[in-house]
């Protein structure tokens, strides 16, 4: 029994934390899509309900640090949602800080840890202080001018209403309650119920209604909107309506203009976009949301992938084959190889979810980090429907991230330097993605200060990257920033962060199996794109023949495929090490005995080498024949097996035989490892 | 407290005394032994086809084979057990099962050739005197004509790399 209910609780606890992360997010968009506009309804009632639910939840299980400071939350966001509370700068960011405290405890308390920390507790005792101040005072707000002459509403009034039902108001299927919640839609409400009436269990029925209600409702209320309320209920019901007196601290409701202190550090732009934002990121990254369209396209594929088969079905009957049934035979196999086809490209579009997913975390991470460097930036997000494998893009939300800091720290300048340089004092940040052939594009471009050519020169000669005198053209100077190494310029302040990880992010795409390029004008800014494949459970293969078992190497780190030449072979200890190519030696790699298989016997000339980039080397790869190129599917050998060195996966072949996919950076690895150094110097 | 702290020692007492917890084993034949399975741990039963090899993989993993579009690991019985390899015959079959790891994987066994399926009770089932190197087999089941060895799906396959990334 004991277990079972642990287990229970385990679950649930699972489902809180899941739902709670849910809920941080929303509230945390919320807040950010909120700030500067007037107040948009609909967003309060969201962020204040996941504030809510998450006190619920927490209160639930008995986390105590996590239910006060969610409910000190959701009292000043209680406030703002009825309008007492203006939003400024000062209280998104004690409510954001809020967020930040909220996700902290979770995480310690996902990690078994106490998570109920006094560390939280100023932070719990600004927003109770925020929640019971004045509004105007609470506020540090700009002067009058900002003020607007928005007083002429009705002003705040305090109703009490007094409310006995009769006895059979819920049999007609009158809920006091929901007139309750329609009140509290006006302003303040208090409830105080009398339950005097309730008689003891025994002689108590569960369909009469005894109780009574004394109603507080303040706000700017006419005395009709209440009667209104109670219009359906009039005849079953005794009400008295009265006004009482307006409360000392309610002054009228705030009307400072919201958008003029946020406007400063925030411009429009961005507010609109986090918007945008804060309403297409729903979806949490663990699982995938498929709209009903795809599903809708799915069906019609496979219905025609019916149609096909009925065709073909129409067919198998004992009739001869003669010239006209083999022509409708023919058409239907064509008509199934399109289906097939269309209904795989459907299938792995399944797979693909919009980009916005990891956009959503720009505008948080620019508005702290741009507050934090007092640089203004305007954020713009384009191609947030841009869909890309779920894989795919769970692995650029990093390297993505590095390059919006790099441009935020080291692109962009502040507001006096870009003036004196002749910009706008805010400066732009472009995150895009977009579809190009088989790949999909991400650019983050900044209008700040740009490489300099002169400087990243300088910084290459004296670390040793670029020999004295050699001269470079524009790309290669730019492609010095993702050297390994180059990273370290510490002097180099303007420079230096677009090292700083630089080539972590080259690595990281390229083994995504896409790469980094980099456009800079001086002065004007930067632009780095990002190309990585659509999908990476497809890709283009090069079928080769290595005894009696095919293999793939992936068509994109192919170089070239060339006939050996025993003039350009150089042996040692019997094996074949370096093949001079052109210029270039480069290191030769047998795979048969890279992959453990029996040396194959046969002369060289017979061989042929399969040249590849595997991580920034070339390398040959011995093999005995090319085979055809085609697309595979890649499943991996981890599912049932283990990682296997050298191996990115396998496929199966039209014939149903495996086929190893070649993993071309683990190849050079093994073969750096197992043959003796080599030291690569032209011929 | 108690409650629960007796409840479960009354659970122990009926699994022991074998009142419950039939077994249903599915046997083979490797090297002129028989062994067997937990029937339920068996997927199909597959006639003989050659693997392809994998690099760098013990000398019991014959290599992979495709069942359906699923790359599914073969395991060479007789080596895993330490027996001479044998040279794959008419009766010679690929059982594929899924082991309890808390990763399911799907494995094929190599065996010699199926014999049958048997019900055994568990006080049937004794501890194997010399604990094997493998310890593939976790136990061995007294038949009132034959011994047969019961073998642990979970430890057929080689331990998975501990992912450096």
């Amino acid at each position: 029994m004991a277990i079972t209910l642990s287990e229970l609780q385990q679950q649930l606890l699972g489902t809180f934390f899941e739902e709670s992360q849910e809920g941080l997010d929303h509230l945390e968009s919320g807040l950010l899509s909120l700030e500067g506009t007037a107040a948009d309804a609909h967003v309060i009632d969201e962020i204040f309900r996941a504030a809510h639910s998450l006190k619920g939840g927490a209160g639930t299980f008995g986390f105590v640090g996590l239910t006060e400071l969610a409910h000190e939350m959701e009292t000043v966001l209680d406030r703002v949602r009825s309008g007492k509370q203006q939003v400024n700068p000062t209280l998104s960011a004690l409510l954001l800080a809020g967020v930040d405290g909220l996700r902290s405890m979770l995480g310690d308390i996902h990690q078994g840890l106490p998570g109920e920390g006094s560390a939280f507790r100023p932070l719990i005792e600004n927003l109770r202080a925020t929640a019971h101040v004045v509004p105007p005072t609470a506020v540090p707000s700009p002067p009058p001018q900002s003020v607007s002459a928005a007083l002429t509403e009705a002003p705040v009034v305090v109703w009490n209403i007094n409310l006995r039902a009769a006895a059979s108001i819920l049999s007609s299927g009158n809920e006091p309650l929901r007139l309750f919640r329609e009140l509290a839609t006006m302003g303040e409400l208090k409830v105080v119920a009398d339950a005097s009436g309730v008689p003891p269990l025994s002689s108590l029925e569960a369909e009469t209604c005894y109780l009574a209600w004394t109603l507080t409702l303040q706000g700017n209320v006419r005395r009709e909107q209440i009667e209104e309320v109670f219009a359906w209920v009039s005849d079953e019901c005794t009400l008295e309506i009265s006004q009482g007196a307006v409360a000392e601290n309610s002054p009228p409701i705030g009307k400072l203009s919201a958008s003029t202190p946020t406007a400063e550090r925030l411009p429009a732009a961005v507010r609109a976009v986090e918007k945008e934002n804060a309403r297409s990121s729903d979806e949490p990254l663990e699982s995938i949301r498929v709209s009903v369209g795809k599903v809708d396209q799915l069906m019609n594929m496979v219905g025609e992938l019916v149609i096909t088969q009925s065709m073909l079905g129409e067919l198998d009957d004992d009739g001869p084959i003669d010239r006209a049934r083999l022509a409708r035979i023919r058409e239907g196999l064509g008509l199934l190889a399109r289906n097939t086809r269309s209904l795989q490209d459907s299938v792995m579009r399944l797979r693909s979810i919009p980009v916005s997913l990891v956009f959503a975390r720009f505008p948080r991470l620019v508005h702290d980090t741009s507050r934090l460097l007092e640089k203004k930036v305007e954020l713009r997000l384009n191609g947030q429907t841009t869909e890309v494998d779920k894989t795919v893009l769970e692995k650029l939300s990093d390297p993505l991230v590095h390059l919006v800091r790099n441009s935020l720290d080291h692109g962009l300048e502040g507001p006096a330097e870009r003036l004196a340089s002749g910009k706008p004092e805010t400066g732009t940040l472009d995150l895009r993605a977009y579809h190009r052939g088989g790949d999909i594009i991400l650019e983050v471009q900044d209008d700040g200060r740009g490489l300099s050519r002169e400087r990243i020169l300088e910084k290459a000669r004296r670390i040793g990257l670029v020999a004295e005198g050699v001269e470079l053209d524009d790309a290669a100077v730019y492609d010095l920033i993702f050297a390994p190494g180059f990273s370290t310029a510490a002097a180099v302040t303007d420079l230096s962060g677009r090292g700083v990880g630089m080539d972590v992010v080259r690595r990281n795409i390229r083994g995504l199996g896409g790469d980094v390029s980099i456009s800079t004008v001086f002065g004007q800014g930067t632009k780095v794109s990002l190309r990585v494949p659509l999908t990476l459970a497809i890709i283009d293969g090069q079928l080769v023949r290595l005894g009696n078992h095919s293999y793939v190497v992936p068509l994109l780190s192919i170089v070239e495929s060339i006939q050996m030449d025993t003039k350009h072979l150089m042996r040692i200890d019997g094996k074949v090490l370096a093949y001079r190519l052109r210029d270039e030696v480069v290191r030769v790699v047998d795979l048969a005995n890279v992959l453990g298989m029996p040396t194959l016997t046969g002369g060289l000339s017979d061989r042929l080498m399969v040249v590849v980039e595997s991580d920034g080397e070339k390398i040959g790869l011995l093999v005995d024949e090319l085979l055809a190129q085609q697309q595979v599917v890649v499943k991996s050998l981890e599912t049932n097996f283990d990682r296997v060195e050298g191996l990115s996966g396998a496929t199966v072949l039209g014939d149903g035989q495996i086929a190893f996919i070649l993993d071309v950076v683990g190849l050079g690895r093994l073969a750096r490892a197992s043959a003796p150094r080599l030291s690569l110097v032209a011929a | 407290m108690n409650v629960e702290a007796s409840a479960s020692s009354m659970q122990t007492t009926n699994v022991a005394s074998g009142h419950r917890g039939d077994l249903q084993i599915l046997t083979f034949f490797v090297n002129g032994d028989e062994y067997a399975v937990d029937i339920l741990s068996v997927q199909e039963i597959r006639s003989w086809a050659a693997p392809m090899p994998i690099p760098h993989s013990p000398s019991f993993v014959k290599g992979v084979i495709n069942i359906r579009g699923e790359i599914v690991p073969i395991v060479d019985l007789r080596s895993r057990l330490g027996f001479p390899e044998g040279v794959p015959d008419t009766t010679t079959v690929i059982v594929v099962m899924r082991d309890k790891s808390t990763v399911p994987r799907v494995l094929g066994v190599v065996v010699d050739a199926m014999s049958d399926v048997s019900n055994v009770l568990n006080d049937m089932i004794k501890p194997t005197p010399v604990q094997s190197e493998s310890g593939v087999t976790m136990g061995i089941i007294a038949m009132p004509d034959k011994m047969i060895g019961l073998l642990n799906p979970d430890l057929l396959l080689p331990v998975r790399k501990i992912s450096t990334q």
